[in-house]
């Protein structure tokens, strides 16, 4: 065995036999580890189920637009391919004159009235693309490319307009925020939950200053030192890490089987217990680093006054 | 072995220095006792040595290292080859009897083979056997400063400094300790030892260093306590 590896060993012992012999500290420091690590789960897991709500919303957004009946089937399904190549076109849908009429139908199949009415016509219903956009806030673009002269002969209306573009405009305005407001709010969490757990391990670490100056008197080196402290706070960030997934797995586990919720108020629970299962080994691998790092970053640099040595005055 | 040369140290902004231009020089496997008042300066005298404090001038040079060219990095290195009893002990608290020497043996990369051969042995030497697993909370005044004794000999260094290592201990301990630090002498360690206990001073009639209002005005060899 070389002396270095002894002395890796003898490094990670020490941390673990503190780990054991400071019980108590180390339980008070791993709470507070535990409880904000849990938020900053939450609030991931929180912010991916407004994005997926944000998502379902959006999805049910689209732009139809009316094309005239001088517009044949094949100029249509061609500028309907026009638009597809737009950047800011999910997806595109051409329904001819009897595709929209068939639809109404189904739609009306309840309301005699409407149905004889429009059986009475010559179909006067419009075939009808309909655009669905990425990005909410970019309606626009796609305004302005049916405006385009060219294009505006093809078509009679459009659905992006009045009530109803207020309507979108608004929607995507509030989705921002909300998208915004969320991500805000896991950076927020992680930033507090980090100078917490920086700040605990500093107070622990300062119960034991003494410790540490006396082993820098006796001639130790700095890694030789600090090292068990570090590994002790690593024992800290896996365990609050691990702890926190329990609990927040057991809260969706409560919140699904015994209160048999789907929805919190805004949130929707399935699919965050969703999110979460499938996300797990992310989620923990996350949250394990994110703990172990914290804990080592914040012994590294607690440790750093006390082994300093006096400087010339 | 150890060389001061007109050291001066003064605390923060303080007028009178702790230690005022202090010259002393030590040769190897010497006995040299240190004795002074309180706030004579002595305590100061040995964390300069330790390099726990910088001198505000002079010149310092223990076993062949110049201070003045002593890196931070390079302190550990030193601090391994001198031996220190300090006047409150500095155990570290979470540790039993048996760690706390380990530690001095640990640092400097000893094997576990090497520990456990060794520290019996020290701790025979200093009376401490069947309390290995003890921890210093647990332990009197006099048996923490055989720990702190077992501690800074179990390295058999070049230089071993003590700092009032007898004050807390009865007359039949006080002298079983100073047979130690003899005994460690006779093995080739240079010994610095300062105390406030008149009759060792007399009965060792080694050579005394007194210490007064931060500067040496006494320095006889065989010498006996008078201040």
């Amino acid at each position: 065995m070389s002396r270095r590896f002894v002395t890796l060993t003898r490094i990670v012992n020490t941390g673990a036999v503190n780990f054991v012999r400071n019980a108590w500290l180390a339980i008070a420091a791993m709470a507070v580890m535990i409880i904000t690590l849990t938020i900053v789960l939450f609030s991931v897991i929180t912010n991916a189920t407004f994005a997926n709500t944000i998502a379902q919303i959006t999805d049910k957004i689209d732009v139809s637009v009316y094309l005239k009946d001088t517009t044949d089937e094949a100029a249509g399904r061609a500028f309907a391919g026009q638009l597809e190549g737009l950047p800011n076109a999910k997806s595109v849908n051409f329904l001819s004159k009897d595709q929209v009429l068939r639809r109404y139908r189904q739609q009306n199949a309840n309301n005699p009235a409407l149905l004889s009415a429009i059986n009475e016509t010559d179909n006067p219903l419009p075939a009808t693309i309909q655009v669905k956009p990425k990005d909410l806030n970019k309606i626009q673009d796609i305004r302005d490319f049916l405006n385009k002269p060219n294009n505006k002969k093809l078509w009679e209306d459009v659905s992006y307009r009045d009530d109803r573009k207020a309507a979108i405009d608004k929607i995507a305005h509030a989705t921002n925020l909300l998208r915004r407001a969320g991500i805000a709010a896991v950076l927020i969490f992680a930033v507090i939950s980090m100078l917490i757990i920086f700040n605990t391990i500093q107070m622990a670490i300062f119960n034991r200053r003494e410790e540490l100056t006396i082993m820098r008197l006796l001639g130790a080196g700095t890694w030789y030192i600090r090292g068990p402290f570090v590994v002790e706070t690593v024992i800290y960030g896996v365990i609050s890490a691990a702890v926190s997934v329990i609990i927040i797995h057991s809260l969706f586990v409560a919140a699904s089987s015994a209160l048999q919720a789907t929805s919190l108020g805004l949130l929707d629970i399935n699919y965050s217990a969703q999110y979460f299962r499938q996300h797990f080994f992310v989620l923990l691998t996350i949250q394990l680093v994110l703990g172990i790092l914290i804990g080592a970053v914040s012994s590294i640099i607690a440790t750093r006054r006390y082994l300093k040595f006096k400087t010339a005055n | 072995m150890i060389l001061l040369d007109r050291v001066t140290k003064t605390y923060g902004k303080v007028a009178t220095p702790a230690l005022d231009r202090v010259s002393l020089h030590v040769e190897p496997k010497e006995f040299v006792i240190v004795v002074g008042q309180s706030g004579a300066g002595k305590s100061t005298l040995l964390k300069l040595l330790t390099r726990e404090e910088r001198p505000t001038s002079g010149k310092i040079v223990v076993g062949g290292i110049d201070y003045d060219k002593l890196k931070d990095k390079d302190i550990p290195i030193l601090r391994r080859k001198i031996g220190v009893v300090f006047q409150d002990f500095k155990l570290l608290p979470n540790r039993t009897v048996f760690e706390n020497v380990a530690f001095a043996l640990e640092i400097v990369g000893a094997t576990n083979h090497e520990i456990r051969a060794t520290v019996p042995k020290v701790l025979e030497i200093v009376n401490l056997r069947g309390k290995e697993s003890r921890l210093p909370m647990e332990l009197s005044g006099g048996e923490r400063q055989r720990v702190a004794i077992a501690r800074a000999i179990v390295r058999q260094p070049k230089i071993l400094i003590a700092d009032e290592p007898t004050g807390n201990l009865d007359p039949k301990h006080a002298w079983d300790v100073i047979k130690v630090l003899e005994k460690i002498n006779h093995f080739g360690t240079t010994v610095l030892l300062t105390t406030h206990n008149q009759e060792i001073v007399n009965k060792l009639k080694r050579r005394v260093v007194t210490v007064e209002h931060g500067q040496v005005i006494a320095d006889r060899d065989k010498a006996e306590y008078k201040i």
